[in-house]
């Protein structure tokens, strides 16, 4: 299951759903919003996504972690909206028989996530500046757009 | 002409200034489509940055548009 939410995430509830008596492994990976980024102090982060097309390609990722490894479940959950410091931005859980497939799949799972899925990020920083995050080009500020 | 839907997410959004809209355009291609918005809106990303999505699936740059399709054009990502 990959989901994108716009409410805030229940880890434990998530891992619920990964219960299996097959599985004697599970690895989860929590990824917070943290205040710096690049040097700079970050105060809050947007995250917006397109939906349809994250979880079809979420899905997808999902799939391609059971293929190459083996796993029992795979699970993960992306928020979108204003998110705070320490917020749980994404949550990955993978089940698996044995602990190796499960570490390996829930890297697999992240690192895919933030490569391919439709999910943008966008900073505020303590400066006042903002930034849409992998967006900069040439003589763009680092992509600063005024808010 | 044909009639394409539009939605734009991110940074795009933020220059197009509106969400969403419905145009007729000659392009032929998402490329076309592209390059016609990107002169007319002044976005930053250079093409090569941007990935293409045709009613919800990724496309290549020189996959034939068709009337009534829905196009997004994907920034960076940068989830997690």
């Amino acid at each position: 299951m990959f989901r994108i939410s716009t409410e805030p995430l229940d880890p434990a509830a998530l891992q619920r759903t990964l219960a299996d008596a097959h599985a004697g492994a599970c690895v989860t990976f929590e990824g917070w919003v943290r205040d710096h980024n690049d040097g700079r102090p970050v105060l809050a982060l947007d995250y917006e996504a397109y939906a349809p097309l994250a979880e079809k390609e979420g899905a997808r990722i999902l799939a391609e972690a059971r293929e190459k490894f083996a796993i029992v479940g795979a699970v993960c959950i992306h928020r979108v909206g204003s998110l705070r410091i320490g917020d749980l931005a994404v949550w990955v859980g993978v089940s698996a028989a044995h602990r190796g497939a499960a570490f390996d799949a829930c890297r697999f799972v992240i690192d895919e996530t933030k490569a391919r899925v439709p999910v943008w990020k966008k900073e505020h920083y303590a400066d006042g500046d903002t930034a849409w995050i992998n967006c900069a080009t040439r003589g763009d500020h680092a992509a600063a757009v005024k808010s | 002409m044909i009639t394409i839907h539009i939605q734009y997410f991110a940074i795009l959004r933020e220059q197009r200034g509106v969400a969403g809209e419905t145009l007729s355009t000659p392009a032929g291609t998402a490329a076309a489509l592209y390059d016609e918005l990107r002169t007319r809106h002044s976005f930053s990303l250079p093409r090569d940055r941007v990935r293409a999505a045709v009613d919800e699936s990724f496309v290549a740059w020189d996959t034939p548009l068709r009337d009534g399709q829905t196009v997004v054009f994907i920034p960076p990502v940068a989830g997690g």
